[in-house]
């Protein structure tokens, strides 16, 4: 494919008509909350623009975020990514491999110093020196330092670039970090999520490519039209959390009519995505339609957040045997403080001076 | 630390550290006085101590009659406050999971609707308490910081329960709840709180006192 294409050229290359073209856009447009006008504008502006350089880097990671990018489903939004970007490095996806891969990336990086995009999936071990985890003999450390220098904005897909992930959760051997760790002087989105929900990754990129900006960001930087809601803020099993019906076991009378999985340890309350509008697998369903609790993945240290089955209101410790220990404890010291002050007043009570005749 | 990290602080340690506070405190403040003993009393018993004591252990939590209009305003608004507390923390599932996790025992819970009205019942009585506190001559006279402080640690894990499932953020309402809920339960030994248990002990020594002089307490 020529990197100097436009969308609208490749597009009518490939058979893919204006009509769809601009339902994807209005698809787009709706899911990041833009007001209707926006579709039309994002057309235009995406069959102008020239496909962008994007590098991929992948870190300390499973691949899970890439294969939820491509293994979708077909016809899919993210398709049509790859006809939006000119992906000039991807580990997993790139045909090239050894010195023709990294020869690639150094490619890009000089003829698109300052313009390219930055993907990044996995998190960055730094321990020993960033030893834990490295390609072409380099460190995960030292490529996104070098990468990072010349690129526009860095996209941080999947929870583990975003705030560590699971090689970031306790004891974190590796001294895995997140991209925002390390990188502080370029603007960073973080598409948080194990995995991340492909038309998310498809949207930002999309907002890049129309307005030249990214989207809008909450305080851990991910986009608000995705990450503004919680999962039970929009779940459909809401209304009996609000009626107080709960499933108690995996396979009780409130788990087959299909009530609110919160006592199951349901993490949906202080989870920020967009599993339970734009769900999975083509709109199939989401993981608490499938009956089992959300557990918030696409929020720092779930990993280490207690287990994934005690609910929200319950302690992530044990504190039976600490209340026990502090009553018997509470008690000792009664006793001893008690003796202790019994003995004070006999002290003063034998102390007591008979008064005389005398002495007056 | 980020709103995760502080509310998984709040759930382990935090917690931890509240109730060992509250436990050990509310077991010493109870057991401290028993212990220390009393004086020999010489005087020739003419009646039990237990019996009595239990008796008015009881009697004293009934609703007394002859009262002026003032004290039925009292004893009101307190029944109020109490019970809707109690129902809200004994009651509400979230809270019994809470119990059910810890110590493995857990109840019947009420449904949402039946807390909302025991938690807003409960934090009008303690609203109308404070008017009372600060509009009645004397009760302002005898009022001191703690009374205050002790009707703001009470009121706070009544409002922020409340407002959790009105709030925008529910995380961050969860956290200012248990920090609400923390802070009373470390507050309780070192304040009036105490009678939460110490009101039984003393209620039963009046009664035991009545009892040993053959007299009705």
């Amino acid at each position: 494919m020529k990197d100097h294409e436009t969308l609208s050229e490749r597009l009518a290359e490939q058979g893919i008509s204006r009509r769809a073209f601009l339902k994807f856009c209005t698809a787009l447009a709706s899911l990041m909350a833009l007001p209707p006008e926006s579709a039309a504008a994002m057309a235009q502006a995406l069959a102008k623009s020239l496909r962008p350089s994007v590098i991929w880097l992948s870190f300390q990671e499973c691949t899970g975020c890439t294969e939820s990018l491509t293994r979708s489903y077909t016809p899919t939004l993210e398709s049509l990514i790859f006809d939006m970007i000119s992906l000039d490095y991807h580990h997993t996806l790139q045909a090239a491999s050894g010195f023709a891969a990294e020869k690639s990336r150094e490619d890009a990086m000089k003829n698109f110093y300052g313009k390219y995009l930055l993907v990044v999936d996995g998190s960055i071990p730094i321990n020993g020196g960033g030893v834990y985890s490295t390609i072409a003999g380099r460190t995960n450390l030292d490529l996104l330092q070098e990468t990072a220098k010349g690129a526009a904005a860095i996209i941080a897909v999947g929870t583990c670039s975003s705030f560590g992930g699971i090689p970031n959760a306790r004891p974190n051997p590796t001294g895995a970090v997140a991209v925002s760790d390390i990188v502080r002087d370029k603007p960073i989105v973080n598409i948080s999520g194990c995995p991340p929900i492909p038309s998310v990754i498809t949207g930002v990129l999309a907002h890049y490519l129309t307005f030249g900006t990214l989207p809008d960001l909450d305080d851990l930087n991910r986009p608000r039209s995705y990450y503004g809601t919680t999962i039970h803020d929009r779940c459909y099993r809401r209304p009996f959390y609000d009626q107080g019906k709960f499933a108690k076991t995996f396979d009780d009378e409130g788990a087959k009519n299909g009530w609110c999985l919160f006592e199951l340890g349901c993490k949906g309350p202080t989870t920020h995505n967009a599993c339970a509008t734009t769900k999975w697998n083509g709109g199939t369903s989401f993981p608490i339609e499938s009956g089992h609790g959300c557990l918030g993945c696409s929020e720092p240290h779930f990993w280490d957040a207690g287990s994934f089955y005690t609910p929200l209101s319950a302690p992530v410790v044990n504190i039976e045997a600490t209340t026990l220990g502090a009553a018997i404890a509470g008690a000792g010291v009664a006793v001893a403080m008690s003796s202790l002050d019994r003995n004070k007043i006999h002290r003063a009570q034998q102390a007591h001076e008979i008064m005389s005749v005398k002495d007056l | 630390m980020n709103q995760h990290a502080l509310l998984f602080f709040l759930r382990g340690q935090g917690l931890k550290f509240a109730v060992i506070v509250f436990t050990f405190g509310l077991i010493y403040r109870l057991l401290h006085p028993v212990l220390l003993g009393r004086k020999k009393n010489l005087a020739a018993p003419r009646g039990g101590e237990w019996g009595p004591g239990m008796r008015t252990i009881w009697h004293r939590s009934l609703f007394p009659v002859r009262l002026t209009p003032r004290g039925h305003f009292i004893i009101i608004a307190g029944y109020i406050f109490h019970l809707g507390f109690l129902i809200t923390l004994l009651f509400l599932s979230q809270h019994i999971e809470l119990v059910k996790n810890t110590f493995g025992i857990y109840w019947p819970a009420l449904p949402p609707g039946a807390i909302s009205i025991a938690a807003v019942l409960s934090i009008a009585a303690l609203a109308a308490l404070f008017v009372h506190r600060i509009t009645d001559p004397v009760k302002r006279l005898i009022s001191d910081f703690q009374d205050y402080l002790v009707w703001v640690l009470t009121l706070l894990p009544l409002l922020t329960g409340l407002a959790l499932d009105m709030a925008a953020d529910y995380q961050r309402m969860l956290i200012v709840h248990i920090i609400s809920v923390e802070l009373l339960l470390i507050a309780i030994p070192f304040t009036k709180l105490a009678h939460m248990l110490t009101t039984f002990s003393s209620r039963w020594y009046n009664g035991a006192i009545a009892g040993y002089k053959g007299v009705k307490a």
